[in-house]
């Protein structure tokens, strides 16, 4: 009897055991795909509906709409997540109208809508801005205070995220703003150890225009036959006439190694067929320059082609979901000289399982901004992050009196009003 | 005081234009300028620790120190003149290489050491600045300091940047493995094994239509089964040919000897074709059958597209049956031009293939127009005029082996029995096409979208009846025939008789009228003593008799027939 019992509960253990170890095999339409479990697990597929409340605040339209009608341009630059957010925020189902029952709190700002003539956001008023807003929402509802912001998050997609200065020292010297000291930051930056990336933050990749990509797409058995792509600039001549400063050097010393390399396809043109060399090629190149990410990482995620990123302690968008290092190839920048034996020593097996797990749908779906939002997008890996940090910690919450940021920190100018 | 005013105003100024174009950094040549602004901008942007500026500053803020400002400012500006030569900030390396001590360090990776002078490698002199203090608001963030450094990195570059070739050749390989998983994910899933038919006799032009087919099938990258049906009988000239292919052939010998007339031969053709079907069935071989005619040229994608046959397929067929005419070649160019108006007009694409509606529906065939070749196509196999093909080419068509297999197996209903069929081929003209197979000819699929793809060209061309080749193609005894050379005299051999001559005036005649070689013997016998410019050619004359004019003629005429055939 009891060898009987014992015996069956070893086989179901065993059953057990296998199925859990095996990992499935999912034909979808064309390509046998795998399944990507991260840190956090199988989460890519989550709905976040049902799973925490949101509120929008509602600002006054100079803080938003009014800066966007100044430049209709930052809807379709590499920043335009954070107008999006809003958009799919407020026709989202996790929109709650009632703030007494939300869990989180959005503050929609566009601060990186002032733009040069070149098309590129100037950070220098955003911290006035942000201050601004803050400081209205603290006046005109209680939440703010109730938490200082410890339950409120705010997208920052600019290049140093909240620092808010495109120059990495300047953006050191400023860190962080300090009334977002205790918020969620939504932010395209992420370096481990370094100020600009708070703890907690969660990090989703820049904005690309998935209408653009999807129309430049090739048929998929069009053979592979360039080994190492990368388009883009090597030195900036403009501001780092000699090299060195521009990406530490990285896409420099890439250059030089590598310029007369049959397999490397490398050089600054602009070619029309971009996208479609991309799906041609096996591994994309996706160095740091003046900031460590790049829309390059979304893009080779789309396409199919393994991206090899260059960019010491980088984070990379929702790291707790997406096993990066399964996926793609890092590389140290101090062994960019050596690349091409990095890379071809790389087992034919391995990158035919990082082929496989880049062709997984829900892997490309999770890296795009489509419009209207689409199940397993950005949007919604960024609002199953913020459902990971419920509930909140008891400390979130602050006694009536307690008053923990500094409203006067921070340089002088940014304390001008706004 | 005038020039402390300057130097406010040119900061200002400077600063603004740090705001407005807000990315822009200021070219290191034009900050060499200003005194104290040049070291303001320097410390706030590049962090580092000179020691120069330091007491310039005070330099500059004292009243009674303008001639040590005057020095500085010359100093500067010859700085910046030599930078706007040379190309780099000079003032930079000078104050490295005066100021800088042991603190300094350089890169210990290694770097090209190269002059400082070229513009290229002073990059690859690199300073690890101090890293800028993390400065850390929050106290449970970045109290430990990051190991990316801010600031100027030195460009790594290994000492020989150059490919290897064994990495190169392990690239090729992933690239290989990489594309052949795409296309088993991607492309067909099985492949079917491609039975190729091919008639053939052994004549002159065997060799290079053989070889050429016997190209094609090798380069195939499906598995394949050549049959290769002999008239005359299977012969070893055949069979060593066939023999160099590598692929699995199977000879069959057909007892009867190829019929000198394009009609006749069309007709063994048809019946050493039904013998080779004959042997599919026998052996019951798998696969899709292929008709291909040993002087026909077969593209790679017609072997990919047949594979997507399910019973029987058509593709379309280029036409070449324009073999070289005589007539033509000696018409005018206008003549030629007005034929191929005519031509034109009648819009005959040279093409046998599937018709298809416009839903992709196989409506009927597209046949070649023998009307202009009316009484005009050769008749025997060596005649000079246009060789016409059939009426439908069996090349055109792939059909499934099941097909011909026994009663029995699966078979769709509109066809018929390949046996009954073989019983009955006796009779004349039973079998002119492969559609005589089956009963209901709309169910031919049409493959290559639907015939728009032109995947192989039909043609034929063969030698004279009495040509003569060395069999298999190796002269054995070698030939005896030994020819002079034409420019160095022989010394000792007497001057030859008019052969000689015949050679060399074909080789002037080639190029030039005849009426050159008259010109030169009056010039000869003018015995002018100008050095012409083919002194050779005057030389030549001296040793050789006057050649006379029958001779020049007849060679004349020998060379123009020559050149027809």
């Amino acid at each position: 009897m009891e060898m009987k019992c014992s015996s069956w509960i070893l086989i179901l253990l065993v059953c057990n055991l296998t199925v859990s170890t095996i990992s499935a095999f999912r034909l979808s339409r064309s390509q046998p795909t795998e399944r990507i479990s991260g840190s956090a697990g199988d989460v890519l597929e989550d709905d976040p509906v049902g799973r925490l409340k949101v509120f929008v605040y509602e600002l006054p339209s100079k803080y938003n709409k009014k800066i966007l009608q100044k430049d209709p341009r930052c809807l379709t630059h590499m920043f335009a997540a954070e107008i999006y957010m809003q958009r799919f925020l407020l026709s989202s189902p996790v929109r709650t109208l009632n703030p007494e029952e939300a869990d989180w709190f959005y503050v929609p700002v566009y601060t990186t809508c002032d733009l040069t003539p070149n098309g590129l956001p100037l950070p220098f008023k955003s911290p006035r801005m942000m201050r601004s807003a803050i400081q209205l929402i603290a006046s005109n509802w209680p939440y703010w205070n109730r938490t200082e912001g410890a339950d409120h998050f705010f997208v920052v997609p600019h290049d140093f995220g909240a620092c808010f200065h495109y120059q990495e020292e300047k953006a050191i010297g400023r860190g962080i703003l300090t009334l977002l000291q205790r918020a969620t930051l939504v932010q395209t930056f992420g370096q481990r150890n370094h100020v600009c990336l708070k703890e907690g933050s969660i990090t989703v990749p820049p904005y690309a225009p998935p209408q653009k990509m999807q129309s430049h797409l090739i048929p998929e058995k069009t053979p592979r036959s360039i080994f190492v792509y990368f388009r883009g600039l090597f030195y900036d001549v403009g501001n780092d006439p000699e090299g060195g400063y521009y990406a530490r050097g990285a896409r420099a010393a890439v250059w030089e190694n590598f310029k007369d390399n049959p397999l490397f396809d490398i050089s600054t043109e602009h070619p029309t067929t971009y996208y479609e060399d991309m799906q041609r090629a096996i591994f994309c190149l996706c160095p740091l320059g003046w900031a460590p990410w790049s829309p390059r990482l979304v893009e080779a995620v789309i396409f199919g082609c393994i991206p090899v990123i260059i960019a010491d302690d980088i984070v990379l968008p929702f790291a707790d979901a997406i096993p990066w290092e399964d996926i793609g190839v890092f590389v140290d920048e101090k062994d960019v000289p050596y690349l091409d034996t990095i890379l071809t020593s790389i087992p034919p097996e391995v990158i035919l399982r990082k082929q496989r797990l880049l062709a997984n749908p829900s892997m490309k779906q999770a890296m795009l901004f489509p419009q209207p939002a689409q199940p397993g997008d950005a949007f919604h890996q960024v609002l199953n992050g913020l459902a990971r940090k419920l509930p909140h910690e008891r400390n979130v919450y602050l006694r009536p009196g307690e008053k923990l940021l500094n409203w006067t920190a921070g340089p002088v100018a940014d304390l001008k009003p706004w | 005081m005038a020039l402390h005013r300057s130097v406010v105003r040119d900061a200002d100024k400077e600063r603004d234009e740090v705001e407005k174009t807000g990315r822009r950094r200021k070219r290191s040549t034009k900050l060499e300028m200003k005194l104290s602004a040049l070291h303001q901008s320097y410390l706030n942007r590049r962090n580092n620790s000179f020691r120069s500026p330091s007491s310039l500053e005070s330099s500059v803020d004292g009243s009674g120190k303008s001639l040590v400002a005057v020095f500085w400012l010359v100093l500067h500006c010859l700085c910046c003149l030599i930078s706007l030569v040379l190309g780099f900030r000079f003032s930079r390396l000078v104050f490295f290489f005066l100021f800088s001590t042991s603190s300094t360090n350089l890169y210990s990776a290694p770097f090209r050491p190269d002059l400082p002078l070229k513009h290229l490698d002073v990059r690859a002199i690199g300073r690890n600045l101090d890293p800028s203090p993390v400065i850390g608001g929050n106290a449970t963030v970045s109290t430990r300091s990051s190991r990316v450094v801010v600031g100027r990195h030195g460009i790594r570059i290994r000492p020989w940047p150059h490919p290897n070739p064994a990495e190169v050749m392990r690239a090729h390989r992933i690239i290989e493995r990489v594309q052949k998983e795409q296309k088993t994910v991607f492309g067909t899933k099985s492949s079917k094994t491609v039975i190729a038919v091919t008639p053939t006799y052994v004549r002159t032009f065997q060799a290079l239509h053989l070889t050429g087919v016997m190209h094609s099938l090798m380069l195939a990258p499906y598995d394949l089964v050549w049959i290769v049906v002999e008239a005359g009988g299977a012969t070893n000239e055949t069979s060593s040919i066939i023999a160099k292919s590598g692929l699995r052939t199977i000879h069959v010998g057909v007892n009867q000897r190829m019929p000198n007339t394009w009609e006749d031969r069309s007709k063994l053709e048809v019946f050493m074709r039904l013998e080779a079907l004959r042997v599919v069935r026998e052996e019951k071989l798998e696969g899709v059958v292929m008709f291909a005619d040993d002087s026909n040229m077969h593209s790679m994608e017609l072997f990919d597209e047949i594979q997507n046959v399910k019973w029987f397929g058509s593709v379309s067929v280029g036409i070449l049956a324009h073999s070289g005419n005589a007539e033509e070649m000696v018409m005018s160019m206008e003549r030629r031009e007005e034929k191929e108006e005519e031509e034109m007009e009648r819009s005959s694409l040279p093409v046998q293939g599937p018709a298809c509606n416009a839903t992709d529906e196989l409506v009927g065939w597209h046949v070649f127009n023998t009307l202009p070749y009316a009484g005009k196509s050769a008749v025997y196999i060596d005649d000079v005029a246009a060789v016409l093909p059939q009426k439908l080419e069996w090349s055109g068509f792939v059909l499934n082996a099941r097909l011909l297999w026994e009663e029995g197996e699966s078979k769709p209903e509109w066809v018929k029995d390949f046996g009954l069929l073989l019983m009955n081929e006796n009779r004349e003209g039973v079998v002119e096409s492969p559609l005589s197979l089956l009963s209901d000819v709309s169910m031919v699929e049409p493959l290559g979208s639907c015939g728009r793809q032109v995947l192989l060209w039909w043609l034929r061309v063969e030698a004279r009846a009495d040509s003569k080749f060395p069999p298999g193609w190796i002269m054995d005894p070698p030939l005896e025939i030994t020819v002079g050379a034409k420019r160095t005299p022989w010394p000792d051999v007497p001057p030859e008789p008019p052969t000689k001559n015949k050679d060399q005036m074909q080789q002037l005649s080639k190029g030039k009228t005849g009426v050159v070689i008259p010109k030169q013997q009056q010039q000869q016998q003018q015995q002018s003593g100008k050095v012409r410019k083919p002194k050779r050619r005057s030389k030549r004359n001296k040793h050789e008799p006057k050649p006379t004019d029958t001779t020049t003629q007849v060679s004349f005429s020998s060379s123009k027939h020559q050149e027809r055939n």
